[in-house]
């Protein structure tokens, strides 16, 4: 089964890591890059991608003519959606304590961040005999 | 996959052969699409058996004769409504059609290499298209492999490779060498295209990793061959040159986390010597010739970088003096950026960050974090540090490769650590 483990950070700033020392920030992307490589090493990983900042980021609507409208950044927004993993996993179980081991990626003073990863399942095909 | 379990030398075989199995093909059967699909066919057969069975004899012999059969097989199938004698290849046995249609010539066998890339760099195809079926046709890459390489699904990359091969039927784009006059244009579009797939795996636009390797070795085998059909062509040189004196940097344009290490703190002792040895040699064989076209020219900058053994030994005014060249040739604001880093080198900070007010008018590069990452580094060496934090982090904020951002970041951060 499968899960997206999205991992919003909030609005200010293209992570909200920008303003970390140095060290902390070394050691941060650190732990994202092996955390990343073992999921992978796993065969557990299906994807993973992280996002450009929100700087450029656009709504888009169609309008009358069908023809893109796009509306601009919003700097006030609470959160953002800073990046995210598609795991293939054997349970609920795994899923979650894989957003975990993410969600205590070291932060400011090395100590674990506790962010909150939304895990949600991703939908499977129909099942065989409705075919 | 079936690649794995091939050696190196047999892989390098399967690849070179493609293009020539396929002009064989080509001149037979006319059908672009269907000759390449029997190619792909044959070189997946190849890859499954000769490893279990060892290699033919006559390797080049054995992929025409099984993409052949193949293309016999899609014929009949597709004619079945036809009557049976007014299938051209069932009479004549495949091996003696193809032995008259190839006739082993070696001169048109390596044109065919040349052929077949500007068949799929095509102006009418897109670039990504152009890029796929180029990798496929031409590189004897497997979807999947080109798929993985530029982290699509493989199903997107087939319906990409089709496509492109449908933009060339409908083209009519004939299976011959264009004419001399188009022939300088149409060169340029291969050599763009060599260019982008070795930049894609130079810098991977994006995924998390900074090298797609794969990608740049085989731009480089490509460019190679396209040299060895035209050695006197000063801007294939230029090209074959500016690849391998930037790949030759490879080893040291990485940590060992995969964090991105700039030019001037590389560790200069991994450089690729022999890489350098033998881009240095072309560019400057191609600019004695007198070709300084864009290639050789941003070659010949490569090779000052790559010469200079400190990186405070780098011959700075000369590298200035390049991209002034270069900036009269190319109206690419790319390069306009590179002049100002040079400048900067030559006529210290100040004169560098007065260039960069010029672009920041230029639509092509407003909000490019390029743009923001240089001035930050220029106000940085001005001494304005607030401000150069200000900029490494909106440069930050606007990467699109994350690899760059994260060294972004850390710049900001080094910054904003050192005691005021």
């Amino acid at each position: 089964m499968k899960y997206i483990l999205m991992m919003n950070t909030p609005g200010k700033g293209p992570y909200q890591v920008a303003n970390w020392p140095k060290q902390d920030l070394q050691a941060h992307i650190a732990f994202m890059m092996s955390f990343n490589k073992k999921l992978g090493e796993s065969g557990e990983l299906v994807g993973a991608e992280g996002l450009a900042g929100p700087d450029q980021a656009k709504l888009v609507r169609a309008g009358k003519d069908g023809k893109p409208v796009t509306d601009g950044v919003f700097p006030e927004a609470k959160e953002f959606l800073a990046g995210y993993w598609i795991v293939d996993v054997e349970s609920p179980e795994r899923a979650y304590e894989i957003a975990a081991e993410a969600s205590a990626a070291p932060g400011p003073g090395g100590e674990p961040l506790n962010m909150a990863i939304e895990v949600r399942q991703v939908m499977s095909g129909p099942p065989k005999d409705l075919l | 996959m079936t690649s794995r379990s091939l050696d190196v030398h047999t892989e390098h075989l399967l690849r070179d052969l493609a293009p020539r199995v396929l002009g064989a093909l080509l001149r037979r059967f006319r059908d672009f699409g269907a000759s390449e699909d029997a190619v792909q066919e044959a070189l997946i057969a190849a890859a499954t058996q000769w490893p279990r069975e060892g290699v033919p004899a006559n390797p080049r012999g054995w992929l025409i004769q099984v993409a052949s059969r193949r293309i016999a097989d899609h014929v009949r199938s597709e004619a079945a409504r036809r009557r049976r004698e007014e299938i051209v290849v069932s009479l004549v046995p495949p091996e003696q059609q193809i032995a008259m249609a190839a006739g082993g010539d070696g001169a048109a066998e390596k044109d065919d290499t040349l052929v077949l890339l500007f068949m799929c760099c095509h102006p009418a195809l897109s670039t990504p298209s152009a890029i796929a079926l180029t990798l496929r046709a031409v590189g004897g890459l497997r979807t999947s492999e080109i798929a993985a390489a530029f982290l699509v699904p493989e199903a997107t990359m087939a319906q990409r490779i089709s496509r492109a091969k449908q933009s060339i039927k409908a083209s009519g784009v004939p299976f011959q060498m264009p004419t001399p006059e188009e022939r300088a244009q149409r060169l340029g579009a291969v050599l763009h295209v060599l260019y982008l797939i070795f930049n894609e795996g130079y810098t991977a636009s994006s995924g998390p990793e900074l090298n797609r390797n794969d990608l740049s070795s085989e731009a480089i085998r490509l460019t190679r061959a396209v040299h060895g059909i035209l050695p006197d062509d000063g801007e294939v040189a230029g090209l074959l040159a500016l690849m391998l004196l930037t790949d030759a940097r490879r080893a040291a344009r990485t940590g060992p986390a995969g964090e991105l290490i700039p030019l001037d703190e590389q560790d200069r002792s991994l450089w690729d010597r022999r890489a350098i040895a033998e881009g240095v040699a072309l560019v400057t064989a191609a600019l004695s010739g007198g070709s300084i076209g864009e290639y050789p020219l941003q070659a010949a900058i490569a090779a000052v970088h790559d010469e200079a053994a400190r990186v405070e030994d780098t011959d700075w005014p000369q590298i200035l003096a390049l991209y002034g060249l270069l900036m009269r040739m190319s109206g690419n604001p790319m390069v306009t950026l590179n002049h100002a880093i040079a400048t900067a080198m030559v006529h210290g900070p100040a004169a560098g960050l007065d260039l960069l007010k010029a672009l920041d008018a230029d639509e092509r590069l407003a909000g490019h974090h390029r743009l923001d990452a240089v001035r930050a580094h220029l106000l940085e060496r001005a001494g304005d540090r607030e401000a150069a934090i200000a900029h490494f982090r909106k440069a930050a904020g606007r990467a699109t490769s994350l690899p760059e951002r994260n060294y972004l970041m850390m710049q900001a951060a080094r910054l904003s650590d050192t005691p005021k």
